[in-house]
């Protein structure tokens, strides 16, 4: 087991104490009295946690594929069950994402959040435990535990902190995620009843039958399909987005939806390489459908939180389509698309709150000509709305272009289709800058009583949010004008996945050559065999 | 040929950005808020002389910012080309930033902070294009212009403006995203790399068995992709653009935008594609039949367009075609011809469009039919129109005859008679369109309203600010065609390695 990992040498438990401290940050917050002390709480801990996670980025070792700053302790020896915690270059990433983000959700809920603080904040700092625990769990039921954790803290965000129709997206949102979820069980069940073992990294190095791969692999990815989300099981997603209050959005849009892709890259690409392979054009086609529909749907939204959320779901179709590549510009494209896809829609989520806080309206017609009362405002939504489109020097445009790139290097057509999600990513995102910035203003500042009220309500943004949304602004030019250190952050890492697929790549064709319905008959077998 | 490297090069593209900085903090003093845009302006232009030696002297200057990944990088690379069209640029800024004074103090125009704003982050990112050491680079500044324009085009925020500004942004925006996009992807694929081949304009970056369809599709993509160059049928942003007040029109519609895209384009031939696999696909003359169609149908709707600044729009989009039609053929002396008319065109058109502004602000006038006898009024304007005209037409001692001289010359050197008569057939038309303005104005009835007035227009203090600017480029459109070795030499360096 220890050949998989690197055992952590900082002087303290690096992964243990960022899954531990959210939670005590939560057990403390019970005691805790007045809304302010409880924000203030909230944002402390959630400051700590993110400063005890930067030896992750500064400490990396980006020259190994192992898993780092591991953590091995015996848990339940009757199952052979470990508590493993590790990180490699994909997984750092994400936990680094999650730990920059959360304390923006508790910023931006600031003022927006009006009721029960104190359930906010121990379900927001659970919520944190539950996502940083999926990314660093070794372990298939530590990561199961933690997968169906995310769920319930979710739930309540939505269902009492949402908006009108709170109720329904939040079922809704349960239901289809954790569906997807009991699939993904079956697989870690079938998997140890295979192998004996739930230890991720020795899932990855057993050779499992065609026959198993295709069943693990349809199990798993219908599930991180439904995290992803992946037209056509992408329906729960502008529910969720349009009713789930600011903080909520954002750490929907900004790390549950990487759960998907984290998924697809931890385990149906390496555990189940062939039947990967096998299933490339039916996931690269609905990469393109995503990609499509998601931006054509865009276009057609009134409602800013919709247009984003189906934005979300064109540009998570660039990370699944980077993914089934199966070639370093594709991972890479993905793994960084989905970090930028973080950065930029949390963002813009912040943006639609700070507006809704004064207009009460999610509608582009009540939030239009803002230009003449926000300016602040208004520059921060043209960056990040450039941004979402994927303008030169900006974050999304290296993850896109990598993605592009992958693409016409294998499969050119598949390239030429995809261009056609950047051309409606310009086209919904312009048209939502124009209509917010200037809409058919005459240019002269308005008088009378309307716009007086307008005046009044349309006041520019204060510190705080200049301080998130400045904040963000540096990862946007960063990763935009230098992502090589993040590249490099994945470089052995990607390598390894793909030696892996190469590996594993030899059965496809013994089954091509076999006749395919072996196929089926193997799975008949192997159901008869689980019963 | 030697490439220096120095971070000097940065300072022309900062020069602007800055300025409009310094405009966004003063907006609330107009006198400090427009010395600042003359002064920025200025400060391009010297920074910009002071590499001219060097370049001259046959070296590159070269400096990389961000390297993204191996061979895409934010790359600036000064060579000949770039030096012509950035000297161009930023002097007619100067001019520009003058004129701007009087022509939106003149008619009282609003939102004039933003206005100086975003004229100045254009013009610095055409810098940015000009200095541009790799398609990425091109690519981003190229972008830039476009979102930093779209605020000038909607101006005047009437139904108008939106309209044109939407038509504008669609355009530049579909063209780029949907064929420059996978344009570079493609040639990034072929190449593994984005940086341009400034050592010689023969053999573009290319590995010699790369697939020639799939680089003919690259090219194709490129061609449309910069549809800032208004080649038809990616062309009708243009007169719609004309919305936008008139110091846009002449220095960003006339010079930076349109030249960004003529530049881009010819710059992607010469740098990338090479003038080797352009001659061995026939790409090349492909390309020269193909905006042959551009300059004849264009000077033919100018013809029939009664708006002195529409017709000069489509005069505008058939002129561009003759920079794409001389680097086309392929040949030193047609190439010669198509990149001096980056400078001939920009002096002559922008006394054109600074004319067509200055009269509206003192008389009102728009039409060409309203304008009779106007010489009379507006006889500096008039005579300074007169000559560009000519320019346009290629009447010797203009700068356009050099060009035409030029290009004649590539025609024959490739003995294409077609060409020829392209270029004859366009210069009568040309004719056709402006000597009707220059004998209206001069020799032309007034209209019953304006019969007896003889007092002239040109005397009040706001006019004189934008008369001296557009005498001034009148007068240096004739200067560089007595005297073209300033950029013929330039053009030299190039053409011979």
């Amino acid at each position: 087991m220890e050949n998989y990992l690197i055992l952590n040498t900082l002087n303290y438990p690096i992964l243990s104490m960022l899954l531990i401290l959210p939670v005590v940050g939560a057990i403390v917050a019970m005691f805790l009295r007045g809304d302010t002390v409880l924000k203030v709480w909230g944002l402390l801990v959630t400051l700590v946690t993110a400063l005890i996670s930067i030896p992750l980025w500064t400490r990396f070792d980006q020259t190994t594929a192992k898993y780092q700053f591991a953590e091995l302790r015996h848990w339940f020896p009757a199952l052979d069950l470990d508590f493993v915690l590790g990180v490699d270059g994909i997984s750092v990433l994400l936990v680094l994402l999650t730990t920059l983000v959360m304390p923006l959700c508790i910023l931006c809920s600031w003022t927006y959040i009006k009721t029960r603080w104190k359930e906010f904040v121990i379900v927001t700092l659970l919520m944190e435990t539950a996502m940083l625990g999926v990314f660093v769990s070794l372990n298939t039921v530590l990561f199961y535990i933690f997968w169906e954790g995310m769920l319930v803290p979710m739930y309540l965000i939505i269902a009492i902190w949402g908006g009108a129709r709170k109720d329904y997206a939040a079922i809704k949102f349960f239901l289809y995620t954790f569906t997807g979820s009991i699939f993904l069980l079956v697989a870690i069940i079938a998997m140890y009843i295979t192998t004996g073992t739930f230890f991720i990294p020795e899932l990855m190095a057993h050779s499992y039958s065609f026959a198993f791969q295709v069943w693990i692999f349809l199990a798993c990815a219908i599930g991180f399909a439904i995290k992803m989300p992946m037209f056509p099981f992408h329906t729960w997603l502008p529910a969720a987005h349009v009713e789930a209050p600011v903080a909520g959005s954002v750490i929907l849009a900004s790390i549950l939806l990487k759960m998907g892709g984290y998924g697809f890259l931890r385990f149906c690409l390496p555990m189940a390489p062939a039947a990967t392979l096998y299933f490339v054009p039916l996931l690269i086609g609905m990469s393109l459908i995503s990609i499509i529909v998601g931006g054509y749907l865009a276009l057609g939204q009134s409602d800013i939180k919709k247009l984003i959320a189906y934005s979300s779901v064109g540009h998570m179709g660039f990370v699944t389509l980077g993914i089934f590549l199966l070639n370093d510009a594709g991972i890479k494209g993905a793994m960084l698309q989905m970090l930028n896809h973080g950065v930029t829609t949390g963002a813009l989520f912040i943006l639609i709150g700070i507006i809704y806080e004064r207009t009460h309206s999610r509608e582009i017609g009540d939030n239009s000509k803002l230009g003449m009362f926000m300016p602040i405002y208004v520059t921060f939504l043209g960056i990040f709305s450039l941004s979402s489109l994927a303008f030169p020097g900006t974050n999304s445009f290296v993850s896109e272009f990598l993605v592009l790139f992958g693409a016409f290097d294998k499969y050119p057509l598949v390239g030429a289709v995809s261009i056609l999600g950047a051309v409606l990513a310009a086209a919904y995102m312009l048209r939502l800058l124009q209509k917010m910035v200037w809409d058919d203003s005459d240019g002269h500042v308005p008088h009378g009583e309307h716009a007086e009220e307008r005046k009044r309500i349309l006041f520019d943004c204060n510190y705080r949010e200049i301080f998130q949304l400045g904040f963000l602004t540096i990862f946007v030019f960063w990763i935009g004008l230098h992502p090589t250190p993040l590249l490099d952050m994945l470089d052995s890492t990607v390598a390894h996945l793909l030696h892996q697929i190469d590996a594993g790549s030899i059965l496809p064709e013994a089954a091509q050559n076999g006749e395919s319905h072996a196929l089926l008959e193997n799975a008949g077998t192997w159901i008869k065999n689980l019963f | 040929m030697n490439t220096i490297i120095t971070s000097k090069i940065i300072i022309t593209v900062l020069i602007p950005m800055v300025t409009a900085l310094l405009v966004m903090i003063s907006g609330k003093k107009p006198n400090l808020r427009d010395s600042w845009s003359t002064i920025g302006a200025i400060l391009t232009f010297v920074s910009i002389l002071t590499f001219l030696p060097v370049i001259q002297g046959g070296d590159q200057l070269q400096y990389t910012l961000f390297e993204l990944y191996p061979g895409v990088s934010v790359k600036l690379n000064l060579d000949p080309l770039g030096v012509i069209f950035a000297m161009v640029a930023s002097f007619l800024w100067i001019l520009a930033s003058l004129y701007c004074v009087g022509y939106m103090r003149g008619l009282d125009e609003h939102a004039q902070t933003r206005f100086y704003v975003c004229y100045a982050v254009s013009v610095g990112a055409a810098m940015g294009a000009a200095f541009a050491g790799n398609l990425f680079t091109l690519y981003l500044f190229y972008e830039i212009v476009s979102i930093f324009t779209y605020p000038l085009v909607m101006h005047h925020q009437d139904k108008e403006g939106y309209a044109g500004a939407k038509k504008y942004i669609v355009y530049l925006m579909f063209t780029s995203k949907a064929f420059l996009l996978p344009a570079m992807v493609i040639i990034y694929v072929l190449c593994g790399t984005l940086d341009f081949n400034s050592a010689s304009i023969a053999h573009g970056i290319f590995p010699p068995d790369a697939d020639r369809f799939v680089v003919g599709i690259a090219y194709v993509l490129c061609l449309f992709g910069f549809a800032k160059a208004g080649i038809m049928p990616f062309h009708n942003w243009l007169p719609d653009a004309m919305v936008a007040p008139t110091p846009v029109s002449a220095l960003l519609h006339a010079v930076v935008v349109v030249k960004v895209g003529v530049f881009s384009i010819c710059r992607v031939m010469l740098s990338v594609f090479g003038t080797d696999i352009l001659a061995e696909t026939g790409l090349g003359l492909l390309t020269a039949y193909f905006v042959s169609f551009t300059i004849l149908t264009a000077s033919v709707i100018a013809l029939t367009k009664t708006n002195l600044k529409a017709r000069l729009a489509y005069s505008t989009v058939s002129q561009l075609s003759y920079i794409v039609l001389g680097v086309a053929m392929l040949t030193p002396n047609s190439i010669t011809g198509g990149l001096i008319h980056i400078a001939n065109h920009a002096f002559a058109k922008i006394t054109l469009f600074f004319a067509a502004g200055c009269i509206f602000v003192a008389s009102g006038k728009k039409d060409i039919s309203e304008m009779g006898g106007l010489a009379k009024r507006m006889p500096w304007t008039m005579a300074a129109f007169g000559l560009a005209s000519l320019g346009m037409i290629g009447v010797p001692p203009v700068g356009g005859f050099v060009t035409k001289w030029y290009l004649a010359l590539g025609t024959i050197d490739i003995h294409n008679w077609i060409l020829l008569s392209v270029l004859l057939i366009s210069s009568l038309l040309n004719a056709g369109y402006f000597v009707p303005v220059v004998l209206k104005a001069f020799f032309g009835k007034p209209l019953p309203a304006d019969e007896g007035l003889t007092s002239s227009l040109e005397g009040k203090p706001l006019i004189m600010f934008m008369v001296i600017p557009l005498v001034i480029t009148g007068a240096i459109s004739v200067l560089i065609g007595v005297y073209p070795n300033l950029f013929l030499d330039l053009i030299n360096l190039m053409v011979k390695s």
